[in-house]
């Protein structure tokens, strides 16, 4: 079984949505027994991660836990394992499938049978983009991961969901064709699918130049960067709530895992001459994602246009090649996952309330819900990066990075800082601020046991790797330096020391 | 024994807030006072074992962040500069919690306000003890919280909100130039902590570094860079709109905040970087300009202020201008000492203020004041203590700081020294003025119109009471406020009298070295600590004319001839509209920044996203698609595309299964 520890994660929710799709959905009983089966199920497999976590040796830059077997042929082989870089993301993937569980444990109503079995594949699918070592296998999971997540807005979204889930489909089609297309020129170049074979793989100049705008296609867009996001907001707007935290804290770091994880280490010359176009759309997504959501006149898509330009220090940071840089970034993304989704459970808990995610429906929340108010209040914090918070942590380094690589982008990215303050307190002012004036705001109760469970933990983490996040950097430590070493001319382009004059 | 210093706050904060609602206002009080007092007493130990005794020493507490040659711990620094700071931050804090047991005791949600009080408070140990930048940008932002949340502590008041939302986001304009100052500091010396950066000063001191297409003196960028930090913490010119509006939260955190502790970090900050700043004489410079050109502006505004708070909030800005002033012309512990001293007789003013609000029942506007000397007379002569230490008046506290600024900025003869001393000499003037004026409309002469029409009165701050309207009794005679309000006056009002007297040889004298021990830098080409000493007889004198001047022009407005300064404003309309609205900075920036930002956003959201790239995009090609399709067959229902995807996925599948495995 520990030998077998990463398809364990893999087979575990499969066997929990098995279960469910035996489980009569039509009583009461059956109900209950299809939720407590998917939250058993993903318990169960964050408990599994917490063995293979204690099992990673985080020293070491290797890929660990590996473990392989036949698959489509000799060469595309079924090959799982983690190095620093993928391992938190598992665990972030683990940790909060069973929030979403709990999340939607009410308020998802039809069809709970149904959507149970999405949330528990989209799981394995989630971890298996993390775990492969394969490309053709990392490609499937990728792609397929999109399917559940397709049918969660699709079906259990808002009003406007078929336009919202046609828009995603647009857009992450066109990425993953072109992906599709450079993976098979990878294997006809290298003659392997084996990721730490392609590592080692040297790629002629000009051929990465255009693998590397393939897989650029499709990683952009799932970051999203500018300008390939706008399907997000809508995406966000319509999706269920616990549908806005997978999207938010996991799929979207599909994008940013896949630039560390071949991008970069594969095609490092590529990355450095394209690193000053990755700043631009970086800096660009901060600023004009930061001023359009200053506007937004719902909940969901102001978070969701924070999202993108959350998303914005993470690109700039990568391509910095410095390890603040890159390790600020895989924080970010990390603290992202834990915020983001926090957000949107805070927008959940009053929109199960009051049905309603325009910011104008609400105010002076406070008089009615303090802890509530509290709680959004961390989390608020945290999205403006403030120090103490996990926030704070990626965007220091990451901006850090970019200062040493240009201080232009740093300059502008720092700017960021100031709008999204604005941005972020403008909504809670408006949401939780002043006089609880609108009747059907009378009647709003605090968060219940179920809520508090949800959230107390997520404040709890968003501190403790505020104040101590070397838990997390350290883990990315080892792969960074054995990446950066790798791509040590690569990165002395983009960090140009230039900056001194004589 | 610092430890306990810096987490007692903390752990008030945590109990005051997590349980406050348990445990009950009293007890939340209770605790949060009791820690506080007790980090009062020890800071003072701290102070005479660090200032008179051992010297400085630093504790460690963790590793914060590592990341490559990045390395931040948590650790506690304890210097002079630290110690003098400490007894600051935590003599007034424990005051102003002691007072607020009086002055907020009708408020429902008292547990949260003393949580926050307390909270600031640790916060801004966190920031005095910071070793390194980092963790000084950490109590940075976090003063910037408590501030936040204590400015809009009464949120239904949209007025307390906006303010407070203001203050977050100007500060925040300053602390975008923290962090990148940060960052150069970072890559020009390979570190984040103190020592470590004053150790390479001189390695890098003649660097140039290509910023924004120019090439700079690389200390000399780090230093503005980070002032720019400095002037939006310390309410400086251009970045000084948020604090006359911090007045709209409750008066005990005006005098903490606003007034004794947070606005005066950036002062800190510049001391605490002096061997920094010493090796840059243009930065220098530019502190002096900005300091000289904020005491004197907010001295014209404060001129014409009505509202009591108000003067004093533009009081304390003109106050911090002269510290930096003192910064730039390089007597560092001139500026520190201003700090230490304004301290207490600012925050002496802002609890008398609060006294004297809570006496006319929430009246805040001198004009329905008066008389009322005899009504409250100790909350009088307090204030009347607190009055002479701002004007200046000989062997009060001011008169020793703010007189060595003055001869210190002379004696510099560095950057735009003569610009710095003429205007300060000027504001000491204005400062005595507003002051007095203060003080004479609100104290002296007959009871003003605010009993003849107090249901008017009454009506009109209603919305500034929040909850505190019940506070009449039936009865509108101004009353003396409760013991525990007035004890904390009384110790400020010694400190107003007896700090500057007894700390000036330490701060500016021979006491200098033995002191500082080092704390402060001063380059070997800084003779201003003496220099300072053999000014001209006028420079010396100047101040003091100055303030009699000052008080002799109050006493002529608004004791002999009441009818003057009518007079003076309705002939000179135009200037007095220009001060009153506080030279339009407001309605400049709205125009300039927030009303192009609103549009911006709005523009990008609608043009950008909406017809630009969903147009071209998405929409585009889904209004192609759907012309097809409908001419096709009639697809009707929006599942198809769901089922369209699953199967493009695995014709994708398959396709790369025959193509990889199939050729095999």
């Amino acid at each position: 079984m520990l030998d077998h520890l990463l398809s364990g994660l893999l087979l575990l929710p499969i066997l929990g949505s098995l279960l469910i799709l035996f489980t009569n959905g039509e009583t009461e009983a059956g109900l209950r027994n299809i939720r407590w089966t998917a939250l058993f199920a993903t318990i169960a497999t964050f408990v599994l991660s917490l063995v293979a976590w204690s099992r990673f040796d985080p020293t070491s830059a290797n890929f660990q836990l590996v473990e392989q077997g036949a698959w489509l042929s000799d060469k595309i082989l079924f090959k799982l394992g983690v190095d620093g870089f993928s391992m938190p993301f598992i665990m972030l993937t683990t940790f909060l499938m069973p929030f979403c569980i709990v999340a939607s444990w009410v308020s998802v109503e039809k069809r709970v049978k149904e959507y149970m079995i999405a949330f528990l594949v989209l799981e394995t699918l989630m971890i298996g983009v993390f775990a492969a070592l394969d490309l053709v296998l990392f490609y499937l999971f990728f792609e397929a991961g999109l399917i559940p997540m397709f049918l969660i807005i699709g079906i259990w979204g808002g009003k406007r969901r078929i336009y919202a889930s046609f828009k995603f489909f647009l857009y992450t089609l066109l990425g993953s064709l072109l992906m599709l297309v450079a993976i098979m020129a990878m294997y006809w170049t290298a003659q392997t699918t084996d990721i730490p074979s392609l590592l080692a793989h040297k790629f002629p100049a000009n051929m990465q130049t255009w693998l590397w705008l393939a897989f650029f296609a499709s990683f952009a867009v799932k970051m999203p960067m500018w300008p390939v996001h706008t399907w997000l907001p809508d995406a966000h707007v319509e999706a269920p709530t616990a549908g806005s935290v997978i999207l938010a804290a996991i799929l979207l770091k599909m994008g940013g895992y896949g630039f560390i994880r071949f991008s970069i280490p594969m095609f490092p010359d590529a990355s450095a001459y394209f690193a000053p176009f990755v700043f631009a759309l970086s800096v660009i997504a901060i600023v004009y994602t930061s001023l359009v959501a200053l506007m937004q006149e719902d909940i969901k898509k102001l978070i969701a246009y924070s999202s993108v330009a959350h998303m914005g220090f993470v690109t700039m940071g990568l391509f910095t090649l410095t390890p603040q840089g890159i390790q600020g970034a895989m924080f970010q993304m990390i603290s992202h996952g834990l915020v983001s989704g926090a957000l949107f459970l805070c927008v959940g808990v009053i929109y199960d309330r009051l049905h309603t995610r325009e910011i104008a429906a609400y105010g002076g929340l406070v008089n009615r819900m303090p802890i509530y108010a509290t709680v959004f209040m961390v989390f608020t914090m945290a999205n403006v990066g403030l120090p103490g918070t996990s926030g704070f942590v990626g965007e220091f380094l990451t901006m850090l990075g970019a200062f040493r690589a240009n201080t232009w982008v740093a300059l502008i990215a720092a700017t960021g800082v100031i709008l999204s303050a604005a941005y972020a307190l403008w909504l809670y002012a408006r949401v939780v601020f002043g006089k609880l004036e609108k009747p059907e705001l009378q009647k709003m109760d605090d968060l219940s046991p179920r809520e508090m469970a949800l959230l107390v933990p997520l404040v709890i983490l968003t501190v403790w790797y505020g104040v101590q996040p070397n838990g997390i950097l350290d883990v990315f430590a080892p792969s960074t330096e054995a990446l950066l070493k790798s791509a040590q001319a690569a990165a002395d382009a983009v960090v140009k020391t230039a900056a001194f004059a004589p | 024994m610092v430890q306990a210093i810096v987490f007692l706050p903390l752990l008030g904060f945590l109990i005051a807030g997590l349980f406050g609602r348990v445990l009950g206002a009293r007890p939340s009080e209770l605790i949060t006072t009791g820690f506080l007092i007790v980090g009062a007493v020890l800071s003072w130990i701290v102070f005479f074992d660090v200032g008179f005794g051992r010297g400085a020493y630093t504790v460690q507490l963790a590793s914060w962040m590592r990341s490559g040659g990045l390395v931040v711990d948590w650790s506690l620094r304890i210097d002079t500069l630290t110690a003098v700071m400490l007894v600051v931050v935590n003599s007034v804090s424990a005051l102003v919690h002691l007072y607020s047991i009086g002055y907020m005791h009708e408020d429902p949600s008292r547990p949260r306000f003393f949580g926050y009080l307390s909270l600031f408070t640790f916060a801004m140990l966190m920031l005095v003890t910071a070793d390194n930048l980092v963790q000084m940008f950490f109590g940075w932002e976090g003063v910037g919280l408590a501030s936040y949340l204590l400015i809009g502590f009464w949120y239904e008041k949209p007025s307390a909100t906006a303010a407070a939302m203001k203050a977050f986001i100007v500060n925040r304009v300053g602390d975008f130039g923290f962090m990148l100052g940060i960052f150069l500091v970072f890559v020009l010396s390979g570190s984040v902590g103190f020592d470590a950066i004053f150790a390479k000063v001189a390695s890098f001191s003649g660097l140039k570094f290509h910023f924004l297409g120019t090439d700079w003196n690389a200390v000399t960028l780090a230093c503005l860079l980070l002032f720019l930090g400095a002037m939006g913490k310390s309410a400086q010119f251009l970045l000084h709109t948020w604090l006359p509006d911090a007045m709209e939260g409750p008066t005990p955190v005006s005098a903490l905040i606003h007034a004794a502790t947070m606005v005066t970090a950036g002062v800190f900050m510049v001391a605490r970087l002096s061997p920094l700043f010493e090796a840059s004489p243009d930065a220098l410079a530019v502190v002096m300009f900005i300091g000289a050109t904020t005491a004197f502006f907010a001295g014209t505004i404060g001129l014409v202020q009505n509202d009591i708070k108000r003067v004093i909030a533009y009081s304390t800005c003109s106050q911090l201008g002269f510290m930096f002033a003192a910064l730039g012309a390089g007597a560092y512990s001139a500026g520190v000492f201003h700090l230490f001293t304004h301290a207490f007789f600012k925050a002496l003013l802002f609890l008398g203020a609060g006294s004297v609000i809570h006496a006319m029942h929430h009246e805040q506007d001198i004009r329905r004041m008066g008389g009322l000397f005899s009504k409250i007379p100790f909350t009088g002569a307090m204030m009347l203590i607190g009055t002479l230490a701002l004007t200046g008046f000989p062997f009060t506290a001011g008169y020793f700081s703010k007189d060595a600024i003055i001869e210190s900025v002379y004696a510099s003869h560095a950057g735009p020294w003569g610009y710095a001393f003429i205007l300060l000499v000027i504001t000491a003037g204005m400062t005595s003025f507003y002051s007095w004026r203060l003080f004479f409309k609100t104290f002296a002469g007959k009871p003003a119109a605010a009993h003849d029409d107090h249901g008017h009165a009454h009506a009109a701050h209603d919305d500034h009471a929040h909850g505190h309207d019940d506070h009449g009794h039936g009865h509108h005679e101004p009353h003396e406020s409760p013991v525990v309000m007035l004890v904390p006056l009384a110790f400020l009002a010694f400190g107003a009298l007896a700090a500057g007297i007894a700390f000036k040889e330490a701060f500016l004298g021979h006491g200098y070295e033995a002191f500082f021990k080092g704390a402060l830098f001063t380059g070997k080409d800084n003779h201003v600590l003496h220099a300072m000493h053999e000014v001209p007889g006028w420079v010396v004198w100047s101040p003091t004319v100055m303030m009699v001047l000052g008080f002799a022009l109050a006493w002529l407005f608004y004791i002999a001839r009441p009818d003057l300064p009518v007079q003076l404003a309705q002939s000179h309309r135009l200037a007095y509209e220009f001060l009153l609205n506080k030279w339009y900075f407001d309605e400049l920036y709205d125009f300039l920044f927030v009303r192009p930002a609103k549009a911006l956003g709005r523009f990008l959201w609608k043009k950008g996203d909406g017809a630009v790239i969903d147009g071209l995009g998405p929409d585009g090609v889904s209004a192609r698609v759907i012309d097809v399709t409908n001419a096709v067959v009639r697809l009707q229902t929006g599942y198809v595309y769901h089922y369209a995807f699953a199967m493009l996925i695995g014709v994708a599948a398959f396709v790369t299964w025959y193509m990889f495995g199939g050729a095999h």
